[in-house]
């Protein structure tokens, strides 16, 4: 980081930004990793929420409310994709009764 | 006292998603993101964003991850099965993880050498209800507007998608 003498009552902004990248990536490791449907749609929230964090930093940065327009309409549209995604996972499971995503594969072959 | 803040929260917020990803039980996972959450809520709250601190604890910590959890207990869910981990996404996958991190984090210390303001709480008042609704009702009407189109869609999506087969 560039500067490292920081007053104790402000934060650099590069801090947040790199706590989203941390963030971005663990939800990248989850939804590599993991072979619960479930979780492997948690992992994407995870991405979502990362991503709002650098919009309103960057928002902070240019003293302007677009970024926090911005965050809104994701939410909504995470809002959405929960809705769907959810309602795809209670069909896949009512028709394979699994949760495993290796297991659902038949586009495979 | 915001770096305090501004620390703990973030500690909560790693140690959180680092708990979402190694844990095997669903509902662990659920519960970590929900910290996840919160935590962002008062970072939020320390960049000045009120109005999305508290639609992020209602929409976010509140509905979405209450429908997760929904799903999870309705589906009964249990712990993952543990098996042997493919072995492309640890040996390929980890290090191009590793490799995105660091690239990220070089290239927003190498954007703004200097130019990046220090955060301070109370500096930037523009995030309240007020402002909001103004920037939403008068310049970004039209994707206001679109918005409710797609919740329409995805609420009649999620309707025909998981309702029962009725012969």
């Amino acid at each position: 980081m560039p500067e490292i003498p920081v007053p104790l009552n402000e934060v650099p902004l590069a801090w947040y930004l790199v706590l989203s990248a941390v963030l971005f990536a663990l939800g990248i490791a989850g939804f590599m990793l993991r072979k619960n449907i479930i979780t492997v749609f948690m992992s994407i929230e995870l991405m979502l929420n990362a991503v709002n964090l650098s919009f309103v930093a960057f928002s902070y940065k240019f003293k302007q409310v677009d970024g926090h327009i911005f965050t809104f309409f994701v939410m909504v549209v995470a809002a959405a994709e929960a809705a769907v995604g959810l309602a795809i996972i209670l069909t896949v499971f009512k028709n394979r009764t699994t949760l495993q995503i290796d297991e659902v594969n038949s586009l495979k072959y | 006292m915001d770096l305090l803040l501004f620390f703990f929260f973030a500690f909560l917020a790693v140690a959180a998603a680092i708990n979402l990803v190694v844990q095997t039980h669903p509902i662990s996972s659920a519960l970590s993101l929900v910290g996840v959450m919160g935590s962002l809520a008062v970072l939020y709250l320390l960049l000045g964003a009120e109005f999305i601190a508290a639609v992020q604890l209602i929409v976010y910590a509140g509905a979405i991850m209450v429908l997760f959890i929904f799903v999870i207990m309705l589906l009964n869910a249990g712990a993952e099965q543990h098996r042997r981990a493919k072995l492309f996404p640890v040996v390929a996958g980890m290090p191009a993880l590793f490799a995105f991190l660091a690239l990220a984090s070089y290239t927003i210390s190498k954007m703004f050498p200097r130019g990046l303001p220090a955060v301070k709480f109370g500096e930037f008042k523009g995030g309240g209800a007020g402002e909001i609704g103004m920037a939403i009702f008068t310049k970004y009407l039209l994707p206001f507007e679109v918005t409710s189109i797609l919740i329409l869609v995805a609420i009649l999506g999620a309707i025909v998608l998981a309702k029962k087969e009725i012969d």
